[in-house]
């Protein structure tokens, strides 16, 4: 597999190493921008598509700056134009119907779709997110895209004979549009399958989906698998032959219990790991941090270790969330330091 | 032929006004969850999304009306969650779902603290017959938690059912009590637990003056677990025909089964609504396989209803409660 990490270096980066620092995607959205999107769906009231279309453009160039501003190396726009990982693209393909919220946990909700007639592409996903997007930014921009296996497993299915086959039907249409991406210029793909955290058994059906996906990806694309929060023990080693060049591992809720999971057998791929916790509002300081991104060198050396957060860090305060960003920017930036010194280890290469 | 009875084993989705407002009210944080001391106008909210509930119940025409479980953030945790003797830390996966709860944490003696009893009491101002009270199985509950106070599987097991057989102790009058034991089947008891299991289930249902169904489900019991569970003195076992109803045919043919039995019929966590001809067809299909003479069928869906949008659960609770009106014939 070609090094595609090298072209997301800034070209003023300090430091001889380089951890690749980004996040898994969404972020909190600014009242204003609910607000808007309120006021879009009251009929009652006089607001426009038009109107909304500008509330989206300003969220995410918003959005997209105060990534840039937390120095992030490669920005997202927060998924300002997204409602919710799954819901925003079973609006967009045919054969999906929405019913209602189910809960999650707590009182975080989301409206569960039921597939009731066979998926088709309908309208385009994330080409215009992703060229506005990498319009307004200076950093490369990364696209997170809900896998087939979560569409499946996260809807009803009310058509096909099984979750499996469905995520097969969806996983053509994923390929689809990652080709639309492709020619648009994105270069950093992550597939978003926390579904697979729920049913670790199924890693062979979301192996076989990415194999449809990753076929026909230029070497020069990045693509990369987010997997939530589980227990990683029942899908580690396997997922090693998924066809990506890089996990993105929730690793700090649960304290890094699990990380001791990904050294044996070795890692071979590059591993994005979460180095702060987004179930907590408490802020991790950044020498915090800094204890957190070397576990990750205990897994792998540095050219093949990336820095995020947990997870989408949308549910968090926005202030918060900056924040957390800023700090999980300085500690990478600090360890990159020390290891430029040779002031600290790197177990991986032992 | 068996009397159906038409009922839900609980933990309902809330209503979409409630959740809004819940969400308001409480956040959206792990450390925003019920705590059990709630009052003013959460404690109002939940009264009123109660009073949804139970009227939705006996608009459908169910046999037993459960309280509803809104209260149960944690889910099946949710007993423990509230207790003070428990801590909660990080969020976890509920079972293989994607649903999560805090770890609770046994960190002293689980005594009984009445948080079900007042919801019941609530619910029975209400409800003038046939209330159903749910509680998560001792063998369950004590699979969900982290014991740091009881010292061993037994203990803790034994700490489990002797809570919830005082927390019975607090009830009023109730018809049925589903005892939710799902992972009798996903996490089965193995290398001598199994009778463990069996007879902390026999303590809790020997606390209570009402029918005890212990309902299982994702799936079918081990032979061995299934054997130990009818040495318990409950009334009938609950059993998911959604997930796998061969192996559950099999293990009631070979092993026999309670003089009732509770059988899950609608998929709880899909939204494909049965048709009432389907549903008595599955239960048709049930009594002309096995040769038992039941009493009482209780036709349930398989899994608890909070994973479902509030129409489709509705329209499953209606598809239920005609199916059970009519007569079956097998």
């Amino acid at each position: 597999m070609s090094d595609t990490r090298e072209q997301f270096r800034p070209d003023d980066h300090d430091n001889e190493h380089f951890l690749l620092t980004t996040v898994v995607g969404s972020y909190p959205k600014p009242k204003w921008h609910d607000r808007a999107r309120e006021l879009f769906e009251d009929d009652g009231a006089d607001f426009d598509e038009e109107e909304w279309e500008e509330s989206k453009d300003d969220a995410s160039r918003l959005i997209t700056d105060e990534h840039e501003r937390a120095g992030l190396d490669v920005v997202t726009d927060g998924e300002m134009r997204r409602n919710e990982m799954v819901e925003f693209f079973a609006k967009r393909i045919d054969g999906y119907e929405f019913n209602g919220r189910v809960k999650v946990w707590g009182h975080n909700y989301f409206d569960k779709p039921s597939v009731v007639d066979e998926v088709d592409y309908g309208e385009s996903w994330l080409v215009e997110e992703y060229e506005f997007t990498s319009d307004v930014a200076d950093a490369p921009v990364k696209v997170p895209i809900t896998g087939p296996y979560t569409l499946a497993s996260w809807s009803f299915n009310e058509v096909y004979d099984s979750e499996e086959e469905l995520a097969y039907a969806l996983a053509d249409l994923v390929n689809e549009e990652i080709e639309a991406l492709v020619d648009a210029g994105a270069r950093y793909i992550q597939i978003d399958e926390p579904a697979l955290a729920t049913t670790p058994d199924d890693h062979a059906i979301v192996g076989e989906a990415l194999e449809r996906i990753a076929e026909d990806v230029p070497e020069d694309v990045r693509l990369g698998l987010h997997v939530c929060y589980g227990d990683y023990s029942r899908i580690y080693p396997e997922i090693l032959d998924f066809p990506v060049e890089e996990f993105d591992l929730e690793l700090a809720n649960g304290d890094f219990e699990q990380i001791d999971v990904f050294k044996e057998p070795e890692f071979t791929k590059d591993l994005a790991m979460g180095v702060v916790d987004i179930h907590t509002r408490e802020v991790e300081s950044v020498a915090q941090i800094k204890e957190n991104i070397k576990k990750g060198l205990e897994v792998v050396p540095p050219e093949r270790l990336t820095v995020s957060p947990d997870c989408g860090v949308k549910l968090l305060p926005r202030e918060v969330a900056y924040e957390k960003m800023a700090n999980l920017v300085e500690a990478a930036r600090e360890v990159e330091a020390d290891l430029d010194d040779g002031t600290i280890d790197v177990p991986a290469r032992e | 032929m068996p009397e159906v009875v038409a009922t839900t084993p609980g933990l309902y989705p809330l209503p979409d006004w409630a959740k809004d407002d819940l969400a308001d009210l409480k956040g959206h944080q792990r450390s925003d969850l019920i705590r059990g001391d709630e009052g003013g106008e959460i404690a109002a909210a939940y009264d009123r999304a109660r009073e949804e509930v139970l009227q939705t119940q006996q608009s459908a025409g169910l046999d037993r009306i459960v309280e509803g479980q809104l209260r149960w953030d944690d889910m099946l945790a949710h007993p423990l969650a509230v207790h003070d003797n428990v801590d909660t830390r990080g969020i976890v996966r509920y079972y293989d779902n994607n649903n999560f709860y805090r770890e609770p944490v046994i960190a002293g003696e689980l005594t009984p603290d009445g948080d079900v009893a007042t919801e019941l009491d609530a619910a029975a101002e209400t409800v003038q017959g046939g209330l159903q009270a749910v509680l998560p199985g001792p063998y369950s509950l004590a699979d969900l938690a982290t014991d740091e106070h009881y010292g061993d599987d037994a203990a803790l097991l034994d700490g489990v059912a002797e809570f919830l057989a005082g927390e019975t102790d607090a009830f009023p009058d109730i018809e049925t009590l589903y005892l939710l034991e799902p992972s009798l089947v996903a996490e089965p008891p193995e290398n001598g637990a199994e009778e463990r299991a069996s007879e902390a289930i026999d303590a809790v249902a020997s606390a209570v003056d009402a029918d005890v169904v212990v309902h299982t489900y994702w799936g079918a019991l081990e032979e061995k677990v299934h054997a130990y569970l009818l040495d318990a003195d409950i009334d009938a076992v609950g059993y998911d025909l959604v997930s796998d109803h061969e192996q559950t045919l099999y293990n009631v043919n070979e092993y026999g089964t309670k003089d009732d039995v509770s059988l899950g019929l609608v998929d709880g966590q899909n939204t494909l609504v049965e048709t009432p001809a389907e549903i008595r067809e599955r239960i048709e299909w049930f009594l002309g396989e096995t040769t038992n003479d039941f009493g009482t069928v209780y036709a349930t869906p398989n899994t608890e209803l909070f994973y479902l949008p509030v129409n489709k659960f509705e329209s499953k609770l209606e598809s239920l409660a005609e199916a059970a009106t009519e007569e079956v014939t097998a």
